[in-house]
């Protein structure tokens, strides 16, 4: 690690980003704030209403079930993509040719657009038209996703696991390539097994990585909105309806300003919380040791 | 390298490749054998989906959309983003720390949280339906995300270079573009692919953003839902074409991308 050299002239250097985020995100920001605490009617007449939105959204039916749904979903996807993601680092080829062209067939399904993610397994799972649906039907499985809601669930988690596991499995990857050659001779020596090179060596070194890629996955299977929005619409019923679509229904299809902007704060200061105490839990551990 | 490991990758990236798979066999298809019967391969090779594709510009002008919103949001996030990380990297200043975390906060907004704002705030200053609002917009995930990259890499590069190179009579400018940059190009190639990929696979904002001028292909591609039912060809001719985009960008940083995920942090 470098010594930093205390220069307060620095800020002239991090003012471009300051003005761009200030722009995008703090007057935004403010905006929502302000339309939280007020009952709009229309572009002249607002009326403070103080916290009667966020009230209302808290024993609003809408807002709880749809948070409940993406607790679950996020729970879900931590759960498989982690381990698997692991996995997949782990078994994956070291050195030459076949180790890039992993790398990039992993990448792959990051560098989909999200709707387009959402479309190819729409077309996949389909029982008429799609390999997978066809599949299962065929095998005497009664699959299909757009009335089920039990398959509707099955099929978006696997989605999110086919679509994001890659990110976890690079990131433990790359967290892999980092261990001295030197650490495996020590194991070899010790005859440790492969369980004991893995609980003792490996998993402690992808510690860091893996407070990156949970927090990543977190945030961003928090805020999932196009893959399901294309798949399922939310359905069948509202039984994959997550909290970004929940949110754009109430902004943009019904303009309710005022109970929008305060769902906005509530969904962010959730994320933001929820984050927050990964990081300090994982980080705490980590003293501790 | 034994065969369980050979076997279980081989496997995932089956479980990967096969909707993708599926995916590339139905656009060269014709609806009629799509929805007739389950075939694996194209009995009638036809490249016709793609053809109306090309030949249509309300089609293509969407991927043209797309591409010049996402490479503006490119260049915008590298300017900014060097010198702040070398900031970061490299000084102490007042408040700086607080100012990170604030920065990488914005990762953690929402899309949709911003959504109706953005909209507003565009509209009101006329950059409502222009490809720069899109590109600022994606800037709010993208810059964070680039300080943060750029800043794990730049703390790897020791400071005695620096140093040497202002008591050779460099000036921070003429270091910062002559010497510096070119000793973290893999950074910036990495932190160059991040920006493309977040801002190529955003629909949300994008969508949002946009009515006419700047719409994007994701936008674009609701269209295939006609009166008739879904022009499945189609569909999945337009979802070929944005895959191709993102695989030519990952084959140019295949190198660095192990380490550019761990965000230069391992």
């Amino acid at each position: 690690m470098n010594l930093k050299v205390k220069n307060n002239k620095a800020w002239f250097l991090v003012l471009p980003v300051l003005l761009i985020v200030a722009f995008s995100a703090v007057v935004p920001l403010m905006t929502v704030v302000n339309y939280s605490v007020q009952d709009i009617f229309d572009q002249n007449s607002a009326v403070f209403v103080g916290t009667e939105w966020y009230r209302e959204l808290l024993n609003d039916p809408r807002l709880q079930d749809s948070l409940v749904r993406q607790f679950t979903f996020s729970s879900a996807v931590l759960l498989i993509e982690i381990p698997l993601g692991i996995l997949v680092a782990l078994m994956m080829p070291t050195k030459g040719k076949m180790a890039s062209l992993c790398l990039v067939v992993l990448a792959m399904p990051l560098l989909i657009p999200w709707n387009v993610v959402g479309t190819i397994w729409q077309i996949f799972g389909r029982a008429d038209i799609g390999l997978m649906g066809a599949f299962l039907n065929g095998i005497g499985i009664d699959y299909n996703y757009a009335a089920n809601p039990v398959d509707a669930w099955f099929t978006v988690l696997l989605m999110d696991v086919w679509h994001w596991t890659s990110l976890v499995a690079l990131l433990c990857y790359s967290g892999l390539r980092s261990i001295p050659d030197a650490y495996y001779q020590a194991a070899k020596i010790d005859r440790a097994s492969a369980w004991s090179v893995f609980r003792y060596i490996q998993l402690p070194k992808l510690q860091s990585v893996l407070v990156i890629a949970v927090l990543l996955r977190f945030m961003d299977s928090f805020m999932i909105y196009a893959e399901p929005f294309v798949l399922t619409g939310g359905g069948p019923g509202n039984s994959t309806t997550f909290l970004s679509q929940t949110l754009t229904k109430m902004a943009i299809g019904q303009f309710d300003l005022g109970p929008a902007a305060a769902f906005s704060l509530i969904y962010f200061l959730i994320v933001l919380l929820v984050s927050w105490l990964f990081f300090t839990t994982i980080t705490h551990l980590d003293n501790k040791r | 390298m034994n065969k369980r490991k050979i076997f279980g990758i081989s496997l995932y990236i089956l479980f990967l490749m096969l909707p993708i798979y599926w995916l590339v066999m139905m656009s060269f298809k014709s609806n009629e054998e799509i929805l007739g019967s389950l075939t694996y391969w194209p009995q009638h090779f036809s490249f016709e989906n793609y053809i109306s594709i090309f030949s249509d510009p309300s089609w293509y002008m969407g991927y043209v959309n797309s591409m010049i919103y996402v490479l503006m949001n490119v260049v915008i996030t590298l300017a900014t983003a060097l010198p702040a990380a070398y900031a970061f990297s490299r000084y102490r200043f007042l408040g700086d720390k607080p100012l990170f975390f604030w920065l990488l906060t914005n990762k953690m907004a929402p899309p949709a949280v911003f959504l109706l704002p953005f909209f507003q705030l565009y509209s009101s200053v006329g950059l409502f339906d222009t490809h720069i609002a899109v590109a600022l917009a994606h800037c709010l995930f993208s810059v964070p995300l680039a300080v943060w990259i750029l800043e794990g890499f730049m703390s790897g590069v020791p400071t005695e270079i620096d140093e040497t190179a202002y008591i050779d009579g460099y000036s921070f400018p003429r270091f910062f573009i002559k010497i510096f940059i070119p000793m973290i190009r893999p950074a910036i190639g990495v932190t160059a692919f991040f920006s493309f990929m977040f801002s190529w696979v955003e629909l949300l904002m994008a969508r949002t953003l946009t009515s006419v001028e700047a719409k994007p292909i994701g936008a674009i591609m609701t269209r295939t839902i006609g009166g008739e039912g879904v022009d499945w060809g189609l569909l999945a001719a337009a979802g070929v074409l944005t895959i191709i985009p993102g695989c030519l960008v990952v084959w140019f940083v295949r190198d660095h991308i192990a380490k550019g995920f761990a965000l230069g942090r391992v």
